[in-house]
């Protein structure tokens, strides 16, 4: 179970540029649950990840998981019980070491790293084993550098990687947004799949509204470092994709009539 | 012959140097201009110590630990201190120049009837039934001590080159390769790339320091200038062996940096016969370097140019 507390992000506080990216952010998801965060650019969707996947240390607030107190642990201590997906497919992958050396540290992501052989043929059978079920004939190629593969395939194995020893967490960042159709519609069934079979707690975020509501038991939407909905169970359930297009036009035409309203007060009185 | 002999063993040694460069700089990708200073700490230190009438094994290995630890500071002031990392290496390299002067206690040594690590293969050789201070080696004579000291250079390079090749083939040295090629994916591994900078810096001035203890004793003396411009012989031995072997496996790229750093000196050493200026090689070396990190993009801009052309015309 993922517990938030009341998360404050601050970027750059007290200059002219500064960014409350995280205003108060509360949230707990339970055990199981796929839950997909959604909201207009710069609401603080990926800070939110960060913030738990513990990049930064947030300003205030607590991380809770499974009851564990992880506000303060650096991002590669928490590694252990959270997988990842970032949304640049060149990022969660060495580029220069190949393919069944990537796939090797991830299996033994969270535990001692000896000084035994990387890649025992054990090691390497369960990677075939693995990579076969992905379909993308990648399983012959285990000493390629995973530079050479397409962003597709890397998004793919990354996903593998975040998801090999089980986490705890499963987060996953618009991790198919800078695919191609095709690609991304692989990943988005691979993600299915592996979260379903593995019965992940996950948090996603998507620009997809077609993903949102098909993939996900609850939908979170945020909007300028904080969450204003929170669909789920049965709510969850009815939305369609035109209620949550509706939403986020209430959500506009607040701002549009708070910044004329702002702007009627400045002409009053300046 | 006792040229090319000469040639081959210093390359031996200094391909030690290279291995500790090739993993700072091509590994975990740090520009380690400690190195400068490490070789020397690692020959003023062998120095010493066998001066002082030490088995020149151990004092070997007390050289070795002395560069670790210069490089494990200088990993400490950049990921803890936040310094920058150029500048890292430069204030070790500094404090190294006086900490060296003081171990030697003046600015050169000799060693030259001193014991070396090669005095026990060379009595081995003597008493292996040759009477004759020198051996026929294919028809060249070829003086007892200069095969002593080739020998215990490659031997000292193969175990080494063979521990390295293990050593970044376990799920420890994977780790350490992937802090480097991808930090931010290694952090989502578990691993702490900080704490892999210092391991690799300590590990990387270990090697540099071993390679200024044999180079010291192989030399005759320990000189507190001779560290100056040794990081960018390592890196011309790094992209000669990239050139020879283009990188494709942990072994090779091993591989491929000790025969170009053996290369590397038996082109010195041709160079020097035609006439080349001694004081001139650091300036050819840095040309060779500049030219070799230049050429690939100048050739690339130069393509592009001339596409661009193309498309106007
Ligand atoms: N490291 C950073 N430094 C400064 N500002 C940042 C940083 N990361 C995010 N921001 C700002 O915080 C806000 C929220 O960003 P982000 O969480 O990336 O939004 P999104 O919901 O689109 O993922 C944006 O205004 C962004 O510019
Ligand atoms: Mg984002």
């Amino acid at each position: 179970m993922l517990e938030l507390v009341n998360l404050h992000k601050t970027f750059m506080p007290g200059t002219a540029n500064e960014v409350r990216a995280l205003q108060g952010v509360s949230l707990t998801i339970q055990p199981g649950t796929f839950a997909v965060l959604i909201g207009s650019n710069g609401s603080g969707k990926s800070t939110l990840l960060n913030a738990v996947a513990g990049s930064f240390a947030p300003d205030a607030g607590t991380i809770r998981l499974n009851g564990c107190d992880l506000t303060r642990l650096p991002e590669h201590r928490r590694a252990a019980r959270i997988g990842r997906v970032f949304q640049n497919p060149f990022a969660g992958t060495a580029a220069e070491m190949s393919i069944a050396e990537n796939l090797a540290l991830a299996m033994h992501r969270g535990k001692h790293r000896s000084l035994r052989p990387a890649l025992t043929r054990n090691a390497r059978t369960q990677m075939a084993d693995r990579i076969r079920e992905l379909k993308m004939d990648l399983e012959n190629r285990l000493d390629n550098p995973i530079g050479t593969l397409s962003g597709g395939q890397r998004q793919a194995l990354t996903l593998l990687m975040a998801t090999w020893t089980r986490p705890d967490l499963l987060l996953l960042d618009e991790h198919t947004a800078a695919l191609d159709p095709k690609s991304a519609a692989k990943v988005t069934a691979l993600t299915q799949s592996i979260v379903q079979r593995e019965k992940l707690t996950t948090l996603m975020v998507t620009h997809s509204m077609q993903q949102a509501v098909d993939m996900s038991d609850r939908i979170i939407m945020m909007h300028r470092g904080a969450i204003v909905q929170d669909y789920r169970d049965e709510h969850k359930q009815r939305i369609r994709i035109p209620d949550l297009m509706a939403a986020f036009d209430r959500l506009a035409r607040r701002e549009l009539f708070d910044e004329s309203v702002a702007d009627l007060l400045k002409s009053q009185y300046a | 012959m006792s040229l090319v002999l000469g040639a081959f063993t210093m390359g031996l040694i200094l391909s030690l140097l290279s291995l500790g460069t090739l993993i700072s700089f091509r590994m975990i990708r740090f520009t380690d201009i400690t190195v400068d200073g490490s070789i020397t700490l690692g020959a003023s230190v062998a120095a010493v110590c066998i001066m002082r009438g030490w088995n020149p094994w151990a004092a070997t290995g007390l050289a070795m630990l002395a560069g670790a630890c210069a490089g494990a500071v200088t990993g400490l002031l950049h990921t803890r201190f936040r310094i920058q990392e150029l500048l890292s290496g430069i204030l070790v390299m500094t404090a190294l120049y006086s900490i060296n002067l003081r171990i030697m206690g003046r600015s050169n040594i000799p060693l030259m009837n001193s014991a070396s690590i090669s005095s026990g293969t060379e009595k081995l050789l003597n008493r292996s039934g040759n009477p004759f201070e020198k051996w026929n080696l294919a028809g060249w004579e070829v003086p007892l001590p200069d095969i002593a000291n080739l020998a215990c250079a490659a031997v000292v390079c193969l175990i080494v080159a063979f521990l390295l090749t293990r050593f970044l083939r376990t799920h420890f040295g994977t780790g350490l390769r992937a802090a480097g090629n991808n930090p931010q994916m290694a952090r989502a591994q578990g691993i702490n790339p900080e704490t892999m900078i210092i391991l690799s810096l300590a590990l990387a001035n270990g090697l540099v320091a071993l390679s200024g203890a044999l180079l010291a004793q192989y030399q005759g003396f320990a000189d507190v200038q001779m560290g100056i411009g040794m990081m960018v012989w390592g890196l011309a031995s790094i992209i000669i062996g990239e050139a020879l072997i283009s990188r494709v496996g942990i072994g090779l790229t091993i591989c491929g940096t000790i025969l170009g750093t053996i290369l590397f000196r038996l082109l010195i050493a041709i160079a020097l016969r035609w006439g080349l200026q001694p004081n001139d090689l650091k300036l050819v070396t840095a040309f060779f370097v500049f030219a070799a990190l230049v050429l690939p993009h100048g050739l690339a801009a130069l393509k592009k140019r001339t596409h661009r052309g193309e498309r106007h015309a």
